[in-house]
């Protein structure tokens, strides 16, 4: 069985990988300093079990494990505040909290042995992905994947979210990303007082807003500062008029 | 005339005996309700008791002056009303002064208070100390426990002299910059076992600030800023620059790190650390301005001004 190491810190890998040594079985195919390397050699190496720290450079640990297909089963290494992390307590296979002990780490690791089942975790894996995107730390950014590149947009830079069959499209100044979301999911993420579901399919950056005009029987469109045009419906214009306190 | 001193007598003893207790009820009991009906009416039961009372016993005592008495009867209303008036205001006075007292000692209280709030926050604001790098070292320890146990030591050493900074009760109002510097080293030395190659940092100062003072623990914070700020916001190696000048009565020192603007907002940047480090400046200075950052290209800059006492 194949597994991969992500942490920025080299010292932190050591321990891991002194730790795995108790277990034959396992190969360590790779060790990675940060999630752009993360993914790659996931990709390459279609590891069985990923060792994964939070707090990394530019993506975190989280954010990574979004931009992957079929993510592997995770065990957490993280320093990250122990509140926090409980909220992952059922989703993901274990969670280590740094420093951690050769038995803690035998333990999560048997845990893992156990119920070794990739489709088990391939649903825990999506479970732990929506409880984190309900962590404060996560609302700041989006990261989406386009044409094999990592894209990472500050959500300031959002102008309205469309939905789009089985994705979501997000209009930025740059232009338009597809991310594998649905609308209810950024609904629930972005920060209601600038972000509002004015309509079934969309939601609108109110600071993007010039004007509202009234567009057919009870419902209307927003204007944006780029041009472009958002449906506003009847409900949406009420939730719209609440936020601008109007 | 031994008739005239004897009257004074007996009314002045009663009059003063009547103001003592007028001001000694006040020094224990102000009234904050109806003060002036309570004024009055113990005005006007003293005068009234003191009138009666003196009356009956000048009538005892000089029972065979029949013309004294007359002028007696005759001048009760006289002497109740000159009663009335010195005890009322004797009362007001009393109120006076004491209200005046009291609020002193509120106002005494209240910048107590206020002294001990803001102490008390300075000493939250130095002890701040990010759980994730503690325990991020500690994991770098262990590490290193198994494979360099004499470095695990070292780092033990750095850690805990660091911490010991940390710990440090009172507030030096000041320290020298190389003390400061030291201090800082100890930070930097356990940051660099953490992230290896990714980090290094630059310390530069102009010979002119070496015995300028600054809070103590201030630097420390401003820089773990800048390397998390830099560390995370980039994957390449990380140069972090510290420059301190002397620049007419301020020491100021300039952080710098890298940061990538197409992915990262600079507010980001101004994130927690900052922000308290400019609470403490102002609790320290009384003044606003003394921290703030700036960003051009891909560096994120962060001046700190401390004003040296002439």
């Amino acid at each position: 069985m194949k597994a991969i190491i992500i942490d920025d810190e080299p010292l932190a890998r050591t321990i891991v990988k002194e730790y795995l040594q108790g277990y034959p079985q396992i190969e360590l195919v790779s060790e990675c300093n940060d999630g752009f390397e993360g993914i790659k050699a996931i990709q390459q190496y279609q590891p069985d079990i990923i060792f994964l720290d939070i707090q990394m450079p530019k993506i975190n640990g989280f954010e990574m494990l979004e931009l992957i297909e079929d993510p592997p089963a995770v065990i957490f290494t993280t320093a990250f505040d122990e509140y926090a992390i409980k909220a992952f307590e059922s989703h993901a296979i274990d969670y280590l909290l740094k420093p951690f002990s050769r038995e803690r780490f035998d333990k999560a690791f048997q845990k893992w042995l156990d119920q070794n089942n990739p489709v088990i975790h391939k649903t825990r894996t999506q479970e732990l992905l929506e409880t984190a995107a309900q962590l404060p730390s996560q609302h700041q950014r989006v990261v989406v994947k386009i044409s094999g590149k990592i894209k990472i947009i500050p959500v300031e830079e959002i102008n309205f979210i469309e939905a789009a069959d089985d994705y979501v499209k997000i209009h930025t100044r740059e232009g338009s990303l597809l991310k594998n979301k649905t609308m209810a999911y950024f609904e629930k993420i972005l920060d209601a007082q600038y972000f509002v579901r004015t309509h079934r399919s969309y939601i609108l950056n109110v600071q993007e807003m010039t004007r509202i005009d009234p567009y057919e029987k009870d419902n209307h469109i927003a204007i944006l500062k780029s041009g472009a045009k958002v449906p506003v419906s009847k409900s949406g214009y009420a939730k719209l008029k609440m936020v601008l306190g109007l | 005339m031994e008739i005239a001193v004897l009257d004074s007598i007996v009314m002045n003893i009663q009059l003063l005996g009547a103001c003592w207790l007028v001001s000694n009820v006040f020094r224990y009991y102000l009234p904050q309700k109806e003060r002036y009906w309570y004024i009055l009416f113990l005005s006007l039961g003293l005068s009234g008791l003191i009138a009666l009372d003196s009356k009956g016993i000048l009538i005892s005592v000089l029972s065979r002056e029949a013309d004294y008495l007359l002028f007696l009867s005759r001048s009760w209303g006289v002497r109740f009303g000159v009663s009335f008036l010195l005890i009322g205001c004797m009362a007001i006075l009393s109120i006076l002064w004491y209200t005046l007292e009291e609020e002193q000692q509120n106002q005494q209280r209240k910048t107590d208070a206020e002294r001990l709030e803001k102490e008390a926050e300075l000493y939250k604001l130095r002890q701040q100390l990010q759980p994730h790098f503690l325990f991020n070292s500690l994991n770098s320890i262990s590490a290193l426990a198994g494979s360099q146990p004499e470095l695990a030591r070292k780092m033990i050493q750095q850690l805990s002299d660091f911490l010991r900074g940390t710990l440090k009760k009172e507030e030096q109002s000041s320290i020298k910059l190389d003390e400061e510097l030291q201090y800082l080293q100890l930070y930097l030395d356990i940051e660099k076992v953490r992230f290896g190659y990714r980090l290094t940092t630059v310390i530069e100062k102009d010979d002119a600030c070496n015995e300028m003072k600054l809070p103590p623990m201030l630097l420390q914070p401003i820089v773990e800023n800048a390397i998390k700020f830099g560390l995370y916001d980039t994957i390449e190696p990380v140069t972090i620059r510290i420059t301190a000048m002397a620049i007419g009565n301020y020491l100021q020192i300039i952080v710098q790190n890298p940061y990538d603007r197409e992915t990262s907002s600079p507010k980001q940047g101004t994130g927690f650390g900052l922000n308290s480090i400019k609470r403490r400046l102002y609790l320290l200075f009384s003044r606003n301005d003394l921290l703030e950052t700036k960003t051009d290209n891909n560096l994120f800059t962060t001046i700190v001004k401390i004003p040296q006492a002439t």
